[in-house]
């Protein structure tokens, strides 16, 4: 492995500033390896290294930067792990992605996901499942799992993802990677093809966290084409903590389960876990339990709001002005169930039809109306939480990387993979994963929770962390 | 079978479609346009495109707050967009936004109708069906055009306070007048850009309880509105009278024949499936919202009306005729504030009024008068001009055709073209032609002598046919009526 691959994101753009890179160099180092992928992680590799030459003064000097394939990317394929979308090449390219171009990072490739960001696992893509570099028998999660992969093996060095209930932070965890989700609001979603709006945020996967904040400082800020993003209060500061005295750690017994282990967190997630609340503890922080009383709750109203939305969101796809077209029997009804039919997946399908049903006259309020109370009681859990504690932390997935078709037929297992993330979402807060550790071999993810727009200083406590476990992802860089 | 059949009467609520004549549509940048080749007024945003979100128009909330106060609603302070789910070609995004448990104003009244909300939401885009019914179902083809797809709208639904035809029309003009005084849109029916169903059910007069009602699309003009009203009514009746049901459904009117056919079941009975729009944030009316709208409200045309019967003495209607097309009421006005010529006294207000309607018919039904070649000013001369007798009423019609064709001052056209009132004070002219009349006529005058007060007819005909209408209708019969008791 080239030493140009070895580095960081934050490494390399710091080279390439000192001129001792050049970036046309480095980009054509990653696009060789991202062209000989095999792990399935990438949907399109770009061709050469792009055309303007980014200035080494830019930010981000030049790194180039892997891109979920939902994110919508002028002239380059987009299809959100879908068939219905296969081939479909958008006429402009979402904020975020442009943003980070601006700021110095060309676009290497589009990554692999789960049909519309539905799974867990990145085995729902139309395109093939992703394969985790740590075990190729093995999911690398999902559905960000394309990104996560790319990163973890070093086809990448660094990459962006959606999570709507835990779609960054699963995958970076069942890789070994850094994954962050910000606060609701901080980077636009226009040109994120959409999966559930109230829920859905851009963020960065990398290899550490001082890359995880160098990314997410360009992709954050009001746009006016996105009426839900603000205006990011602070600018996001690289990180530099190397304690954590005075800081708070709640661990949330309705995640952890505490004795009941409810969650069914497998021994050694909770043993890696558990160290890394020791390390907390050896840097000066305190760990206590704390209750996040509906917290239970949040798997059950998320899988009714996101796919209420997900089923007016997926609604375009109708076979009409772009995308996958079967004309049925000829009638306009025909051509659109014949279209959708064909073109989605089976989870999609699932998810619009729960949607569907979750919506429907005499079932609103029983199920989306009931499920948007309990995402209140969720905010105001954690609202009443960081009174008292600076962040909640959790393991990030009960499991770490599973194998490739152990939970394909059981949807409600593979629901369960989202239960310690997705009451973030749900309550528009930001969270981060680090790998704490590995068992039997596979990464094992810790995650921290903060309040909203706390992002820097959730980085500066992921980052003096990061340093005492010390991780070594190298192993999956081959 | 009773002796006394019951007597229905027909209960009408109006639901309204008003394009709002923004610069832009409602949740993009894309210009608005009609008639411009398709397609070319498209973005990401209004095609639907993946990753699009839509961004709220400020200008299309601006002008539905000045409907709301224009209405007398109460505003809502915050108020929610919901997506209305359902597949159709001109639909992109496969829901519409629109507004529907907390809409932007509530309750209201105009003329004696109750509005029962006024929301905002984006139009759809135009679909052409290819082949002979003109709807999709028949069609063998059908394409889209997206220019008009998210122009905003604005929803206006009445209470059901109509209770004839007639008054429905009457009504949606006054509507019409009073969104166009407002400047917020075009309301050209025959364009789309106000469009008007109508909620039709009738019950035994004397009751209050509504009957089952039917839903009437399609009605794009008035008299569409007035027909098809007209036509559900008389069909409700005869279904009740012979003691059938009606049943709850959505009508199409056809203008060529002037049927109402049901839509198929399966496009009117749809779950919408409403849920707040969780790419917008609430809609919340700042108090400089507000007054930013206020302070654009001019005078309506209904308050118009009232001061141009009031004040200016008009007849009812022809106050509402004038004060409905602001046009027309700005024209009066401006004729009336027009300096008195200096020959004559200064036309009163009815005068002007009552000449304003030949000047409409001169210059087309549908045009600003003020954009014609005949100036306030001129027009309020020629009007003095014939109030003074300085020239005939005949003649001065002459006048206008051809101050509308070429424009120009009436005293000059008067006297160039010899129009003026003959007067026999003047020359003794009007006089020899009424002498010839007579002489031409003696069996009339005798009639006329003896007290036949109908047989000076024929003899004022003569004299304006001699004078080619120069002549003052009153004055010829009082100097006729003159001469022959002179001559007796």
């Amino acid at each position: 492995m080239s030493e140009l691959i070895a580095m960081t994101g934050a490494e390399a753009a710091e080279r390439v500033r000192a001129g001792e890179v050049d970036p046309r160099e480095l980009f054509d180092a990653y696009r060789e390896r991202a062209a000989a992928d095999r792990l399935n992680a990438f949907t399109w590799v770009a061709d050469g290294p792009p055309g303007l030459r980014p200035g080494a003064q830019a930010p981000l000097a030049g790194v180039p930067v892997a891109v979920k394939d939902l994110f919508c990317t002028e002239g380059v394929p987009s299809q959100a792990g879908s068939k219905i979308l296969e081939g479909y090449r958008p006429p402009y390219t979402a904020t975020v992605v442009q943003k980070l171009r601006d700021a110095g990072a060309p676009l290497l490739g589009k990554t692999n996901q789960d049909e519309f960001a539905m799974g867990s696992s990145s085995e729902n893509s139309a395109f093939g499942p992703v394969l985790n570099p740590w075990d190729r028998a093995r999911v690398p999660g999902g559905s960000s799992g394309g990104s996560a992969a790319a990163v973890a093996a070093g086809l990448a060095p660094w990459a962006i993802g959606t999570d709507t209930g835990g779609s960054i932070r699963q995958p970076a965890a069942l890789c070994g990677i850094v994954g962050m989700k910000p606060t609701y609001g901080a980077c636009s979603r226009y040109g994120m093809i959409a999966f559930a709006s109230s829920l859905d945020q851009a963020g960065p996967l990398t290899r550490d966290v001082t890359d995880a904040a160098l990314l997410l400082a360009q992709m954050v800020g009001h746009d006016r084409r996105d009426s839900t993003s603000v205006r990011f209060p602070a600018p996001i500061e690289l990180p530099s903590a190397e304690h954590l005295r005075g800081i708070r750690l709640g661990v949330p017994e309705e995640l952890i389960g505490g004795e009941r282990d409810g969650a069914g967190i497998e021994p050694g997630v909770r043993k890696s876990f558990e160290a890394a609340l020791r390390l907390a503890e050896g840097l000066g922080a305190s760990v206590e339990p704390c209750r996040l009383p509906h917290a239970a709750h949040a798997l059950s109203a998320y899988y009714l709001i996101a796919p209420a939305e997900a089923s007016a969101n997926l609604a375009r796809f109708d076979g009409v002005r772009y995308g996958l077209r079967v004309e049925g029997d000829g009638d306009l009804e025909s051509m659109y169930g014949a279209t959708r039919s064909a073109g989605f997946g089976p989870e999609v399908k699932r998810r619009i039809m729960l949607g569907t049903y979750a919506l429907s006259s005499g079932y609103y309020d029983a199920y989306y109306g009931t499920a948007q109370k309990v995402r209140t009681k969720i905010a105001d859990d954690f609202r009443a939480v960081f009174e008292r504690f600076d962040f909640v932390v959790t393991p990030t997935s009960p499991w770490t990387a599973f194998e490739l078709g152990a939970k394909t037929d059981d949807p409600l297992a593979m629901y369960l993979n989202d239960f310690c993330t997705v009451p973030m979402p749900l309550a528009g807060i930001p969270a981060i994963s680090i790998p704490c550790g590995l068992s039997d071999g596979l990464p094992v993810g810790f995650q921290l929770a903060g309040p909203a727009f706390s992002e820097s200083r959730l980085l500066d406590a992921a980052y003096a962390l990061e340093r005492a476990i010390g991780f070594d992802g190298s192993a999956a860089r081959q | 079978m009773t002796d006394t059949p019951t007597r229905y009467e027909p209960v009408i609520g109006l639901e309204i479609h008003v394009q709002l004549s923004t610069a832009t549509k409602m949740f993009c940048g894309c210009v608005l346009s009609f008639g411009d080749p398709p397609n070319v007024h498209t973005c990401p945003v209004c095609l639907g495109l993946p990753g699009s979100l839509p961004r709220l128009n400020q200008r299309a909330v601006h002008f539905g707050l000045m409907i709301g106060l224009a209405l007398g609603s109460e505003i809502a302070e915050r108020s929610l967009f919901h997506r209305k789910n359902y597949f159709y070609p001109d639909l992109p995004k496969g829901y519409q936004i629109s507004q529907y448990d907390v809409p932007l104003c509530r309750g209201g009244r105009l003329g004696d109708v109750r509005i029962h909300r006024v929301h905002l939401e984006e139009d759809a885009a135009k679909l052409i069906h290819v082949g002979e019914s003109g709807r999709i179902h028949g069609s063998d083809r059908s394409v889209v055009d997206f220019n008009r797809g998210g122009t905003p709208l604005v929803e206006i639904v009445t209470e059901p306070d109509l209770s004839s035809p007639e008054q429905a029309r009457e009504w949606l003009t006054l509507l019409r007048a009073t969104l166009r005084r407002l400047g917020v849109s075009d309301v050209n029916m025959a364009e789309g850009s106000l469009r008007c169903d109508a909620n039709v059910s009738v019950r035994p007069v004397g009751t209050t309880e509504l009957g089952t009602k039917t839903e009437l699309k399609n009605m794009n003009s008035f008299s569409y509105l007035e027909r098809g009203v007209r036509t559900e009514i008389e069909r409700q009746i005869q279904m009740l009278e012979a003691g059938q049901q009606i049943s709850q459904e959505t009508l199409h009117f056809d203008p060529a024949s002037g049927a109402l056919t049901p839509l198929r079941s399966k496009e009117a009975a749809h779950d919408y499936r409403y849920f707040p729009e969780p790419d917008l944030v609430p809609l919340v009316a700042t108090a400089e919202m507000l007054a930013a709208a206020s302070g654009e409200l001019p005078e309506l045309p209904a308050a118009r009306a009232q001061r141009f019967e009031r004040d200016l003495g008009l007849p009812s209607p022809r106050a509402r005729e004038l004060a409905f097309r602001s046009d027309l009421g700005d024209y009066l006005e401006r004729a009336l504030a027009a300096p008195a010529p200096d020959t004559a006294q200064h036309p009163t207000a009815v005068e002007l009024a009552n000449w304003i309607p030949l000047l409409v018919e001169r210059i087309g039904s549908d045009r600003n008068p003020q954009h014609s070649k005949v100036t306030a000013e001129m027009f309020a001369t020629l009007v003095a001009m014939v109030g003074a007798k300085e020239v005939s009423r005949d003649a001065a019609r002459d006048v206008l055709t051809r101050m509308v064709d070429d424009g120009g001052d009436p005293r000059g056209i008067v006297s160039r073209e010899g129009l003026g009132a003959l007067r026999d004070e003047h020359d003794g002219q009007l006089l020899t032609v009424i002498e010839r009349a007579i002489a031409a006529d003696p069996d009339a005058a005798e009639k006329l002598r003896a007290g036949n007060a109908k047989a000076i007819g024929p003899l004022v005909g003569y004299v304006m046919r001699e004078t080619k209408g120069r002549a003052d209708g009153g004055e010829v019969t009082r100097l006729i009526r003159e001469r022959v008791s002179h001559s007796r």
